[in-house]
Formats: C-alpha cells, sequence, structure tokens
C-alpha cells in the first residue's frame, strides 16, 4: 500500500485545499495520470501520481484545507506494507502532520423543504465567488447534485445572486478559485515566504562574469533565417542549455541543502516567469540537459503561457532543481537573484547588450551579457561557482554544440 | 488594406497580449513594448500573431521595425500593399 501526500509544490508552499478528485476508489492509476486539483496561493494545480496501482480510498475530502505531507489516499501496488509515495526527492520524508485548519466550512444551505443542498465543492467555491444563490439552482450531477457546469450556466444566464451568498464570499476570503487564478494579494504572500525564507536561512555568496555573446547571438540569427516565425528561438533557450551543460559538469549547483547537500539526479532548470498582475511563477523545464535548444524553445512557448494562466502540472512546480532569471531585452544590465530553497543557486541574466569588449589585444563593440551567480555558501565554496561560471561561459563561445 | 485597417489590427493583437493596457493612448513614436510593459518572450509571440493575422512573413532583421506604431505600420502597409 502506498500513501499518496500532499505534494510539497513549492517552498512557499505549507498548506493546499484538495478541491477535487479527478479519479475514484477502484480506477486503475498510471504513473503521470492527474489524480486531484489542488488550490495553493500560486492558483489552481493538477496533482500527477507517480505510482502504480489501485486508488484505495480517500483519506481527505475535497474542499478540505490541509498541509505539505499530509496523507490523502492509498494507492494499492500489491505490496503488504505500507510505504510511502514515490513524491519525487525527499519532499516525501515529512514528519507526521494533523491538519491544522480546514475551509471554513459554509453551512450547508437548506431548502424551504428543510432538505440539504447537494452540490461539489468546486461548484460551491465557483458559486461563491460569483455570488450565485445554489437554492435556486436545479443540479444536474449525480442524484441531482449541483456541479460546476450548472452554476456556469447560472452564470450566464444570470441568476438572482443574493446580499446573503455575498456575506459569505467575504468570510471566505482566501478560496479564490472563479478562475485558476489566484488573488493577487495571495501570490505577493507566497512570493514574501519563499523569499523571507531564502534572505534568512541562506548565506548567499555572489559572483559576476561578462560574457561576450557575438558568436552566441551569430547562431541565433543564422539558425532564425531557416525558421518559420513561430518557430524561431529566442536568446535565452540558448542561455538555459548552456547553463543546462555548465551544470553536467560542476553538479554541486544542481542540488538541494537540508542539513548536508544532496546531489540530484535530474537537471530541471527552473525559470523565473513574471506575471502581469504582479508576482512570479516558476516552472520547470524537466530534464533541461537532456533536450535540444529547439525543444527548450517549444518547452517555453507552451509553458509561459500556462504559468500565465496558471495551469501548470504539480511536476512542473515541484522538482526544478536549479533556477535561472533572464532580464530580456530593454532592462537592467544585471540582476542578483535570492536562491529558491532548497536549491543551492540561481543564475541571473542581465539585458544582452552592446558594450566595449577587449579580445586577444583588440577592443572591439560586442553583443555582451553580465551573467551572476548567487550561490549557497552552506553547499560549495566560491572556487564551485567560479567553475560553473567559466565553464558557462566556455558553452556560450561554443554555441553549435550547444 | 488601409492604415486605419492595420491599425485597427495592431490594437487588437496588443491588446490581447497585454489585455489591461490601452494600446489607442500610444504615441506614434513611443517604444510599444516599454509603454505597455512586454517582455521579450510576449514582444516574440505579438511578432507572430500580426504575421499570422495579416499573412506576412517578419523576418528577424526587420523586428527593430516593429518597435514604435509609426515605424510598424508603415512597415505593414508596404509589406500589405507592395
Amino acid at each position: 500500500m502506498i500513501k499518496f501526500q500532499m505534494p510539497n509544490l513549492g517552498a512557499d508552499m505549507e498548506a493546499g485545499t484538495l478541491v477535487e478528485w479527478r479519479k475514484q476508489p477502484g480506477e486503475l492509476l498510471h504513473r503521470g495520470d492527474i489524480i486531484a486539483d489542488v488550490e495553493t496561493q500560486k492558483g489552481l494545480i493538477e496533482i500527477e501520481v507517480f505510482d502504480e496501482g489501485t486508488l484505495e480510498k480517500f483519506l481527505v475530502k475535497e474542499g478540505e484545507k490541509v498541509p505539505v505531507g499530509t496523507v490523502l489516499a492509498l494507492i494499492n501496488d500489491g505490496k503488504a506494507e505500507v510505504s510511502e509515495s514515490a513524491v519525487p526527492e525527499e519532499e516525501a520524508a515529512k514528519p507526521e502532520i494533523h491538519p491544522i485548519e480546514e475551509r471554513p466550512e459554509t453551512p450547508q444551505k437548506k431548502t424551504k423543504k428543510g432538505e440539504r443542498i447537494k452540490i461539489s465543492p468546486l461548484a460551491r467555491i465557483i458559486a461563491e465567488e460569483n455570488h450565485v444563490d445554489i437554492s435556486l439552482l436545479k443540479g444536474t450531477g449525480p442524484e441531482g447534485s449541483i456541479v460546476k457546469k450548472d452554476i456556469e450556466k447560472a452564470i450566464s444566464e444570470g441568476v438572482q445572486q443574493t446580499q446573503e451568498t455575498q456575506k459569505k464570499t467575504d468570510e471566505v476570503k482566501e478560496v479564490s478559485a472563479k478562475s485558476a487564478a489566484p488573488n493577487a494579494n495571495a501570490m505577493r504572500m507566497a512570493v514574501a515566504a519563499a523569499m523571507s525564507k531564502s534572505n534568512r536561512e541562506i548565506p548567499h555568496y555572489y559572483l559576476e562574469k561578462r560574457v561576450d555573446m557575438s558568436k552566441a547571438m551569430d547562431w541565433v540569427k543564422e539558425a532564425n533565417k531557416e525558421r518559420p516565425i513561430q518557430k524561431r528561438l529566442l536568446p535565452v533557450a540558448l542561455l538555459i542549455k548552456a547553463v543546462a551543460k555548465a551544470l553536467d559538469d560542476v553538479p554541486d549547483l544542481n542540488a538541494t541543502w537540508e542539513n548536508g547537500i544532496l546531489r540530484k539526479n535530474e537537471i530541471n532548470i527552473g525559470f523565473v516567469v513574471s506575471l502581469r498582475s504582479g508576482g512570479i511563477v516558476v516552472p520547470a523545464i524537466l530534464q533541461t540537459d537532456s533536450k535540444t535548444v529547439d525543444e527548450i524553445m517549444e518547452n517555453l512557448n507552451d509553458i509561459i503561457p500556462r504559468a500565465r494562466a496558471f495551469k501548470l502540472k504539480s511536476s512542473e512546480l515541484s522538482q526544478s532543481t536549479f533556477t535561472i532569471t533572464s532580464i530580456g531585452e530593454g532592462g537592467a544590465d544585471k540582476v542578483f537573484g535570492l536562491i529558491y530553497p532548497p536549491q543551492v543557486g540561481i543564475v541571473g541574466f542581465g539585458e544582452i547588450s552592446e558594450q566595449p569588449f577587449a579580445d586577444e589585444g583588440m577592443l572591439g563593440i560586442r553583443p555582451v551579457v553580465d551573467v551572476t551567480l548567487a550561490a549557497d555558501h552552506r553547499a560549495t565554496d566560491g572556487i564551485i561557482g567560479s567553475k560553473f561560471l567559466a565553464s558557462l561561459n566556455r558553452h556560450l563561445q561554443n554555441p553549435e554544440e550547444l | 488594406m488601409t492604415e486605419e485597417e492595420i491599425k485597427k489590427t495592431v490594437f487588437q493583437l496588443l491588446q490581447r497580449i497585454a489585455p489591461e493596457t490601452d494600446p489607442a493612448s500610444l504615441m506614434p513614436e513611443e517604444n510599444i513594448r516599454e509603454a505597455l510593459n512586454i517582455d521579450s518572450y510576449d514582444a516574440l509571440q505579438f511578432i507572430v500573431s500580426i504575421s499570422e493575422k495579416l499573412n506576412v512573413d517578419i523576418p528577424e532583421e526587420d523586428y527593430g521595425k516593429t518597435s514604435n506604431l509609426k515605424s510598424l505600420i508603415a512597415y505593414l502597409g508596404k509589406k500589405l500593399n507592395g
């Protein structure tokens, strides 16, 4: 039997609300299946399973808010002994935790006849968010229960909204889920929590290197000539690949620190995506080192719009092993990052701009990028960080080999 | 396609990328990306969407001509109307 737990989707996550079970007891589960939707400060996330087996039973009900590590369900893998789920990495090993807080349970509304209204938790959230009076609705779900579809229909038809439901939504402020987007304040608090933890606990050291980008930019320009507009590369795809290669050369930076350094087998680079409404999301490009530059660009084309729409999968939020933040065109020359715990390093790319650059006794004007590394001094020393930046530079001077 | 029609299309596409902004308030020579706070990734998506919507090829070396409304509309007008 496997315990399936509330996954940790980032250093800023302490708890999540189980919004909807997507599988039912008795169903066969395969690795990568979406088992549930969980609401976090970063929006509504699809949770994947990493085990094969039959869903035995649920231990947490829809609508419950539980801490990271809480056992959500049991999965029968045919073995008698109980094991922890193959939750990626060491996240699974969390001490025993009891539910701290349940979502303020909205009292089941009574109809005039005194019957309880049957409604799915997701539908209830959407109804509250939109101030829809559910007592006026007729459900079309199992046993006449009200489901998401009914609420959406009601909203489009403009069903009367009552004062009472308005009041209730104010009380249940933290539930935000009309769309998958969290409210701006929850997002701000999530960033605040993760970055405070980073700054409080991690002794950062900083290194910087100027990198001549002429060869890399020429390579991108040539590559883009042959490509239709939809397939064109941004220089950042090349930068990401070069970082993956440099991490392969200097594996101590592709690690976590939790009372000791733990090197990771996979290189999954988290890429900071800023949101127009404020805040950031850091989805991972899984197995960055084994992807080509084109595949990384395709991955960015897929993941950036999804990150902005809050439609990421749990693996994309929980499995990054290193982070890149890139300023892009028209921005600052340098960026010094804060490490995303429990990772041990973050690389920052400033704007690629034309600079005077001396090389082999000649001064020329070249495209240059200032690369910074912030690394955890508990895990590595400056010499390791310096090796990493030198390796990164070397790879960027040989773009055709990336 | 008239200049007005091109302008309308450009505004629609910008609005899609930066929904909370008002592209119509852009000055002709103002830098579009700076004014509407569009990052490198969205800028590429904007160019892709123009190219698809108006069925024009925009080679990378011409990206510079898309930086403000005046030059963008002149560039697209030339492409479309020969």
